[in-house]
């Protein structure tokens, strides 16, 4: 999916620069963004979006702005390929499983997230455990599935574990981060409504209410249950 | 799962016997009262979340149940040191 989308930006004259850190956020002297520094050169902008997901607090730190986030590592799983079995998302909060199977026929397993903020890419084996074992009970029948392979993403996670999507302090810096551990799903929405407040300089009606500025107004959204995702 | 040096207890323990306590070193204000509403979301809110050497709590909740203070970097996951609670900033 997300190369599906790559291809349709490019066509559309969206350069997509890979394997290419930003170094730095270049300000004028009224403040406002004039561009970024990355390894492969300056590149002047009115206008930056950041949607840098786990390290949104390393780049947001490059314009002088310290985030409401935390960053841990997530791990997921996914299982030798076996024929259609589970045509569902089984979701437990209280013994923490998430188990879905893709069109490939793996099983599909998101685990937790470490306790402690990491940048390393890598979780804790006792944390993969933990939900194998919720799933194990549940579902005898996936006891003797082998894992193919498992790895850790970087999710950064907001104090009310709802994204922030909208304006920054700094004129002409707009940020779309904080999904936590979820949010793929959301990508292509959040996507055009990043689109939508850079464009008119002020948020879509939906993303309103995700501001940064309401942990400093209070105006908390509390919305972790709605959000069908394991906090 | 990392080992975890308990300064009190001298021993390096494995995670699972301790509970990560977030950020060290913030202080709780002394005048909850006379805090203006930036005051509040920077003690409440903003963290630091460094990409390198992290100052942060943890707490042996499995042995000897206190927390201590620890400096990890956030890349490797090493720990350079740990440190009793009240000892200054390492």
């Amino acid at each position: 999916m997300a190369w599906g989308y790559a291809r349709k930006a490019v066509a559309l004259g969206v350069d997509i620069i890979q394997n290419c850190a930003v170094t730095g956020i270049r300000r004028g002297p009224d403040g406002a963004v004039q561009g970024v520094e990355t390894e492969k050169g300056f590149i002047a902008a009115k206008k930056v979006g950041v949607s840098a997901a786990g390290n949104t607090s390393v780049v947001m730190n490059m314009a002088g702005l310290r985030f409401p986030l935390e960053s841990y590592p997530l791990q997921a799983l996914v299982s030798e390929p076996v024929k259609p079995i589970f045509p569902c998302v089984v979701m437990s909060n209280t013994v923490h499983a998430y188990i879905s199977q893709s069109d490939k026929g793996e099983l599909v397993i998101g685990a937790g997230t470490d306790q402690y903020v990491s940048y390393s890419q890598r979780g804790a084996l006792h944390i993969i455990e933990h939900t194998l074992a919720a799933i194990c009970e549940i579902f005898p029948i996936f006891t003797r599935m082998r894992m193919l392979r498992s790895w850790g993403g970087i999710v950064d996670v907001t104090p009310d574990r709802s994204p922030i999507l909208g304006k920054t302090p700094v004129p002409g810096l707009y940020v779309n981060c904080g999904w936590g551990t979820g949010g793929f799903k959301a990508t292509p929405g959040a996507a055009d409504l990043l689109a939508y407040t850079i464009a008119h300089d002020q948020p879509h009606r939906i993303n309103a209410p995700f501001t940064l500025d309401r942990f400093r107004d209070g105006r908390l959204i509390d919305e972790a249950a709605a959000a069908a995702v394991a906090h | 799962m990392i080992l975890i040096h308990c300064p009190y207890c001298g021993e390096d323990r494995p995670e699972v016997e301790f509970v990560y306590g977030g950020e060290a070193h913030i202080a709780r204000p002394l005048d909850p009262s006379g805090q203006t509403d930036p005051e509040w979301e920077s003690y409440l809110y903003i963290r630091a979340n460094v990409r390198g050497r992290h100052h942060e709590r943890w707490r042996h909740t499995h042995g000897c149940g206190r927390f201590f203070n620890a400096v990890r970097d956030t890349v490797t996951d090493l720990f350079e040191t740990t440190y009793k609670a009240g000892e200054p900033r390492k």
